[in-house]
């Protein structure tokens, strides 16, 4: 197999830490699917919050300690390209000119990828078992597309999915609003962009709405659920995976959604 | 002289902006069509991004020699009969030009649009100096009537509808009947164009800018779409160019690549409609041009930033493309930016001029989605440049006191991974427990920027780590 034997560290990125672990594990079963053997090294976040709040000092120790916990992994690999985008644009960034960190900055940054990136474009993933009944459409999260270069990969692979139909979603490659701590800083404008995609997302049919960076995801799936539209949204990678049992983004456990609902409509 | 500014009101200008409904339509407008012509011209070009290589090299060579090709420009249009002049500061600049205008007892002034006008706030100078300045490019003429700023660079009088054209139209044109039809465009165009054709006629002085300065020749270059530069630069007897230093490069040839990204990225046109070159007045055997030929170069700055973290911005050719792609434009318009240059190009060169305590929230009201920068025709990292501001404000304290704690106490932790997955963990189960019923919040304290307009989905309960340790992973 393609990744046999290759040590993969996982960067599992503090929002699907934190917020929505069945990313991870799907990410983890799609690597060791390929042959790779997956590690977490203790981690907390890759710095990203502290170097776009011009806070770069921070944002480099947190870069020394994240190279530190994985750079004897073989590859590095988030299930965000916001992440990735971090470590593969911005670590050298952070380095530059520096005799000691410069070197490994960089040789790190060449083997972090964007996890449908790496499965497709260092692994030489064609397809998965995976089915789902149902249309989805697929939102381009900007660090993915402009930073890590991902735009075909998660298509390709989606394309495998047996019952999948995949609709295009106009205005895909447009931000969604999220943008880190922007959407809390100014929550107008990021309100007014994210109703934008809502409503885009709205207009394709799906009943799926999928992307490869939680943030973004969170965004969206939040301002569905506000105007009341009952789109699921779910990160590809628990679609590849085949990792439905979770409820979508957003959205209570069955269990919980039956009791919460009024006894007339049981 | 400069304009006052609003930016430190950014905010409160965003929001007025997100529920004017005119400028909301306008916007819309800018966001469907630009990209659209951009993306279409490029694509007709296989080798666009080649240029756009090239466009990047030619402006960083002429950086890194611009004091030499300044002083060839000088000589050579020295020689050819122009008259040079340095402006270190902004009122310097606005000086010389009114002393011009002085001296030639200027009583009509027509004006080609210019942003670095705009930057010295030259027409409120020469207004303070007895002289009346007249807009000729259409938009420029509707934000002067209208006492605006542009609201962007290349189409100045885009934030308004047609009827509010016509609204002002008819306030200020005294003569304009009442029962005249302004509904077509064109109408609207004629009349403009018909008081405009006076003040051409009438015109002592015209004031243009320059998209550049060719130091090979001498010559200054604009491109327009209305050939008003043209009526302004000829037909009176003097003819001044305000230009700011950036604005030189090499060679004609030179110009000519940056002339093939310049018109396809600002409007997706594959040129201008009007390209003139003006080297020098007048000659004898000439049958028309001004007499007397003036050009400006101001520096207002930029001296400091070509030695600086933010040299990289003095290639801008002021095209506009980081602006129509931008989702934070498309949204708030250029107004609310709160200065003469606004969108994501506003945002890094707005600090430099006017400080980043008046515009500290420009470089941080951007999601950093990059589009800017992969439209950008000579590959200015704009986001890169907004995170210096950033850096800077944070360095100098500027940034808001929550926000500054919000992100110590974060670092506390981020930086200590053992004692982050041990906090977060009991965090993470209380937040997921509160949440299970609907899997979401819609409101949560400390959340509400997040809650006021979305539900914040519920962590699904133990975190990652805890699990992955749980099944004795490594």
């Amino acid at each position: 197999m393609a990744g046999s034997g290759k040590r993969v560290g996982l960067l599992v990125t503090c929002l699907v830490d934190l917020i929505r672990p069945s990313i991870g594990f799907a990410a983890v079963k799609l690597l060791e699917r390929a042959g790779c053997v997956v590690e977490v090294p203790q981690q907390s976040c890759c710095g990203q919050p502290a170097f776009n709040s011009g806070d770069r000092a921070t944002a480099r120790a947190i870069a020394e300690q994240v190279i530190a916990a994985f750079e004897h992994c073989d590859y590095i690999v988030a299930p965000s390209g916001s992440c990735a985008g971090q470590v593969r644009v911005h670590y050298p960034e952070l380095f530059e000119g520096d005799p000691n960190w410069q070197p490994r900055a960089d040789a790190f940054a060449a083997k972090t990828y964007e996890l449908m990136q790496f499965l497709v474009g260092v692994l030489g993933v064609t397809g998965t078992e995976a089915r789902y009944e149902g249309a989805a459409t697929y939102h381009d999260s900007c660090s993915s597309l402009r930073e890590c270069g991902v735009r075909e990969e998660p298509r390709k692979l989606l394309g495998s999915v047996e019952g999948l139909t995949l609709k295009d979603l106009s205005d895909s490659e447009t931000c969604c609003g999220f943008g880190g701590t922007f959407c809390v800083k100014y929550p107008d404008i990021s309100n007014a962009m994210v109703t934008k995609k809502a409503a885009n997302v709205a207009a394709t049919g799906a009943d799926m709405l999928l992307g490869g960076d939680l943030g973004c995801l969170m965004n969206i799936a939040g301002k569905l659920a506000r105007e009341g539209r009952t789109l699921a949204v779910r990160h590809v990678a628990e679609v590849l995976a085949g990792q439905l049992d979770q409820p979508p983004i957003g959205a209570p456990t069955e269990r919980e959604a039956r009791s919460a609902a009024p006894e007339a409509s049981r | 002289m400069t304009h006052h500014t609003t930016s430190p009101r950014f905010k409160d200008n965003a929001k007025a902006a997100l529920v004017d409904p005119e400028l909301q339509k306008a916007l819309h407008f800018v966001e469907t069509n630009f990209p659209q012509r951009r993306r279409n011209v490029a694509d007709m070009l296989p080798e666009f991004d080649a240029l756009r290589d090239a466009a990047r090299d030619i402006k960083n060579h002429t950086l890194s020699f611009l004091d030499l090709y300044l002083e060839t420009f000088e000589t050579r249009a020295t020689a050819r009969g122009s008259q040079v002049h340095f402006a270190v500061t902004a009122e310097e600049a606005n000086r010389i030009v009114a002393d011009i205008c002085r001296t030639h007892g200027a009583k009509t002034i027509t004006k080609g649009k210019s942003m670095v006008g705009e930057e010295t706030g030259l027409n409120a100078f020469l207004e303070a100096n007895g002289f009346a300045p007249v807009e000729t490019d259409l938009g420029e003429y509707i934000i002067q009537i209208r006492h605006e700023l542009p609201s962007h660079i290349i189409m100045p009088a885009v934030h308004l509808r047609k009827a509010q054209i016509e609204a002002d139209f008819r306030r200020v044109h005294k003569d304009l009947p009442k029962e005249r039809n302004l509904d077509e465009p064109a109408a609207l165009l004629a009349e403009a164009r018909a008081t405009l054709r006076a003040k051409f006629l009438a015109a002592d002085v015209g004031i243009t800018g320059a998209n550049f300065l060719i130091a090979e020749t001498g010559s200054a270059v604009i491109v327009t779409n209305e050939g008003n530069g043209d009526l302004t630069a000829t037909l009176p007897k003097v003819h001044i160019v305000l230009a700011s230093i950036e604005k030189i490069v090499p060679s004609l040839e030179d110009m000519a690549q940056l002339m093939r990204v310049l018109a396809r990225s600002a409007t997706g046109q594959e040129m201008s409609v009007y390209t003139t070159i003006f080297t020098g007045p007048r000659r004898p055997d000439d049958p028309d041009g001004p007499v007397e030929h003036h050009i400006v170069i101001v520096d207002n700055g930029r001296t400091a930033m070509l030695a600086g973290k933010f040299r990289d911005m003095l290639r801008c050719i002021r095209c506009g493309a980081c602006l129509n792609h931008c989702p934070v434009y498309h949204a708030v318009g250029g107004h609310a930016y709160g200065w003469v240059y606004p969108g994501p190009m506003g945002a890094v060169l707005t600090p430099s001029l006017i400080g980043i305590d008046k515009a500290g929230h420009l470089p941080n009201a951007s999601t950093f989605c990059g589009r800017c920068e992969e439209v950008c025709p000579v590959r200015i990292p704009l986001p890169r440049l907004m995170r210096f501001w950033r850096e800077r404000e944070f360095e100098r304290r500027l940034s808001p006191t929550v926000q500054r704690t919000g992100l110590k106490l974060w670092a506390f932790f981020a930086k200590r991974p053992r004692l982050y997955r041990l906090a977060t963990a009991p965090a993470m189960q209380v937040l997921a427990w509160f949440g299970r019923k609907q899997g979401r919040f819609r409101f949560l304290p400390l959340a509400t920027g997040w809650t006021k307009h979305r539900d914040l989905p519920a962590p699904q309960g133990k975190t990652f780590q805890e699990q992955w340790r749980e099944r004795g992973r490594p």
